[in-house]
């Protein structure tokens, strides 16, 4: 089911164009990653999507009908750039934010002493944010953007400023708010998160969108026919076999058994690349490499060119 | 509009409930209080210095003549004395050196000499002395010769001062006594009120938005609510702050104004009258008594003479709007820019016909009908402090009417200039803003 959809989005700052007809569609419950290099436009769909600025063409949907302005109580939104008030007690603050998202003081003090507790900081309570470390602020402000329960979650780069710890708690937090029902649009350069979190992707590169789809097809697709053998045999012969059917990229000898790993140049089937080792070697392990998220990222972008 | 006002409470209670807000409150009122406690203090009790005048007397009329008081004493000294002591002055006993010449009679003047810068009384008062004496011995003799009986007398009932009373007449043909000193003192003070208050907070407003803009909150909070809503919220909010800073002080004034009426009781009157004729008698010639007792009243009665009704509405519509033209123009500087420098250059040209209006202050209080005054309380920039400089001396209704309406134009001119940079600059980082850019972002569509 869609929760929220943008639909040939396009957006032309002064003397730039931010977004060509860009489209997106979000399942509900799920984890949509938003990416691309800088200046590519995230940060702007980000904003449109948000009500802070209107797309000149094109509309975006939330729940299969147009944004409108009030919306924006079931958006949570934390964005790249962030922070909040130095002097300001925090709990007062926090309370403040959920207020201006459409709590009641009394729906807000509730779910925050919820969040509160499980992060295990009620003792903040009262403290001023500048008396906090900046991973302790990036925690008060991960609550003050779940705090009223939004269907849909907007994380711009949510791990900055975050140790690895920390991080990982965060991660765990995002996975429970899935699980629980909320759709989340994860926009990072963190492509190992990517890969760990996201359901489905798109890339933006330069205004336009150029790649979307399910991020495990989408690694399937960018698949360049690399395989990593394990063999126990003479490294010459396989060579010589193998000829100029491919490229070796790299390979290492052991005592245990020798590592090749090859690209093979006229897309023919792993089968066939079996089959020509078979008679020259002792086949150990056969895999085929399937391109991380960050070999994804570069080559679609490069490609771009 | 709700979240409007949500802002609004976290700006006004954010505010009010600083330390520094209730110390400015009840500070500016005693600093008032202490500064004409001071001015009369300074004006009774001037001096209290006892000095020895060495006075050299070549004319010898002088001798044990010269009135002496508690802290002024002269000392006659001899010829001898004289040179000696004019060369050593420093180390002597004597504070100053009087020296007065066989011909002062005819040429009228004297030398005062001294180590020191001699204070402006003392020789004020030495002045007067030397003055008084001789005038009552040449009297003295023109008497004698004219040998008319009690001219003394005579001539003292001829002394006259009049002291004009200006009444006011009002549409409806009542007359009030009217004190253009008054009007003077309520003029100065309404501009510089008005001045200060929209500068104070107007930059408030400024610096909250620059704040928010600096601590990068601003995207959280416009992801909220619309800027305008944060903007509007922000701009009353602290207007009210102003409002219930004025509300507190006009609640305190008002208590003082009714307890120095019921103090001022006519026995206290004449003991205030006493002592002010007392700290007169040195200024000038002497007073008598019932008119210093009845000008203390009489001004207590004028400032309550003064359209208080009319002052108190005007300036609180001309504080809100020109408020509202300069904090929301201010405003939309602190969203424009994105560090304190490049905020003073954007500044001043906004606060500078504020300043202007200062300037004005003192050729409308010379003149308010003048074409400076009437220019001044036209032009929306200045008329909030010119309008109400002018307001304690009556102003013809169709002026005032003609100049809250300009100002009310202008002030939704800059509403809708603000809303539009104030947008656009929110989340504009890193970028260096000129007026040419600012006008591009006038053009945007929303």
């Amino acid at each position: 089911m869609e929760l929220f959809s943008a639909n040939n989005v396009t957006k032309v700052f002064a003397d730039t164009r931010a977004l060509t007809d860009v489209s997106i569609s979000v399942n509900e419950q799920s984890i949509f990653g938003l990416l691309g290099p800088n200046g590519a436009g995230k940060t702007t769909l980000i904003r449109i999507i948000n009500q802070i600025t209107a797309p000149d063409t094109g509309e975006v949907r939330l729940q299969g009908r147009r944004m409108r302005t009030s919306d924006v109580a079931h958006i949570g939104y934390l964005p790249e750039e962030r922070g909040l008030y130095p002097k300001m007690k925090i709990g007062e603050q926090a309370i403040y934010l959920a207020q201006l998202k459409g709590l009641s003081r009394k729906e807000a003090v509730a779910n925050l002493k919820k969040w509160f507790e499980k992060f295990e900081i009620m003792d903040w309570w009262n403290k001023k944010i500048e008396e906090l470390s900046k991973g302790m602020q990036q925690k008060v402000q991960f609550i003050t953007t779940v705090v009223h329960e939004p269907k849909l979650l907007i994380f711009d780069e949510p791990f900055s400023g975050f140790d690895p710890i920390n991080a990982n708690l965060l991660k765990r937090e995002i996975l429970q708010l899935r699980d629980e029902g909320a759709t989340i649009i994860f926009s990072t350069h963190n492509m190992g998160s990517v890969e760990e979190l996201c359901d489905h992707i798109a890339l933006i590169n330069k205004s336009i969108k150029i790649v979307d789809g399910p991020t495990h097809e989408i690694r399937e697709k960018y698949k360049s026919n690399i395989f990593e053998v394990k063999y126990k045999g003479d490294f010459k012969k396989v060579d010589q076999t193998l000829g100029f059917q491919v490229k070796i990229l790299e390979h290492t000898e052991n005592e245990k058994a020798n590592r090749i790993r090859i690209q093979h140049l006229n897309g023919g089937t792993s089968n066939e690349l079996l089959q020509a080792l078979i008679p020259v070697a002792e086949i150990v392990a056969f895999e085929e490499i399937i391109p991380s998220m960050n070999d994804v990222f570069i080559k679609a972008v490069e490609e771009d060119k | 509009m709700n979240k409007t006002i949500l802002i609004l409470k976290q700006e006004y209670f954010k505010r009010v409930k600083k330390k520094s807000f209730i110390i400015l409150t009840l500070l500016v009122p005693l600093l008032f209080v202490g500064m004409f406690a001071l001015i009369i203090l300074l004006s009774v009790n001037n001096d209290k210095q006892e000095r020895t005048i060495a006075v050299f007397d070549e004319s010898a009329l002088f001798l044990g003549e010269l009135e002496q008081d508690e802290y002024t004493k002269f000392h006659f000294i001899p010829k001898e004395e004289y040179s000696e002591l004019k060369s050593d002055l420093k180390n002597s006993e004597f504070y100053a050196l009087l020296y007065i010449p066989e011909n002062i009679y005819s040429a009228g003047t004297a030398q005062l000499i001294s180590a020191k810068q001699v204070p402006i009384e003392l020789t004020e008062k030495i002045q007067r002395r030397l003055s008084q004496f001789i005038e009552k011995d040449k009297r003295q003799k023109v008497i004698d010769e004219a040998g008319i009986p009690d001219l003394d007398d005579r001539l003292a009932a001829t002394q006259t001062s009049v002291k004009l009373n200006t009444l006011k007449i009002s549409e409806t043909g009542e007359a009030t006594q009217s004190s253009s000193e008054v009007a003077f003192i309520a003029s100065y003070a309404m501009g510089f009120i008005i001045y200060f208050f929209v500068f104070m907070y107007g930059s408030m407003v400024m610096r909250s938005v620059m704040e928010e803009k600096k601590n990068r909150i601003v995207e959280v909070i416009i992801s909220s609510v619309k800027p305008f809503q944060l903007m509007a919220g922000k701009i009353i909010g602290t207007a009210l702050v102003g409002l219930t800073q004025v509300a507190i002080w006009v609640v305190v004034g008002m208590i003082v104004l009714t307890a120095m009426q019921s103090f001022f009781t006519p026995e206290s009157a004449q003991q205030m009258g006493q002592s002010l004729m007392e700290s007169r008698q040195s200024m000038g010639p002497a007073m008598n008594q019932d008119a210093a007792q009845s000008q203390v009243t009489a001004a207590l009665e004028m400032v309550g003479n003064l359209n208080l009704g009319l002052i108190l509405f005007t300036f609180v519509f001309y504080f809100l709007a020109g408020y509202l033209m300069y904090s929301s123009l201010l405003g939309a500087v602190g969203a424009a820019v994105d560090n304190d420098e490049d905020s003073q250059q954007m500044v001043l040209p906004i606060t500078f016909p504020l300043i202007i209006s200062i300037m004005l202050l003192f050729p409308i209080a010379r003149n308010p009908e003048g074409p400076v005054a009437f220019w001044g309380s036209m032009i929306p920039f200045t008329s909030p402090v010119a309008m109400l400089a002018r307001i304690p001396y009556g102003i013809p209704t169709w002026e005032l009417l003609l100049s809250m309406f300009l100002l009310l134009l202008a002030t939704l001119g800059a509403i809708w200039v603000a809303a539009k940079i104030y947008k656009t600059g929110l989340l504009m980082y890193g970028k260096k803003v000129n007026i040419k850019e600012l006008i591009k972002w006038l053009r945007y569509k929303s």
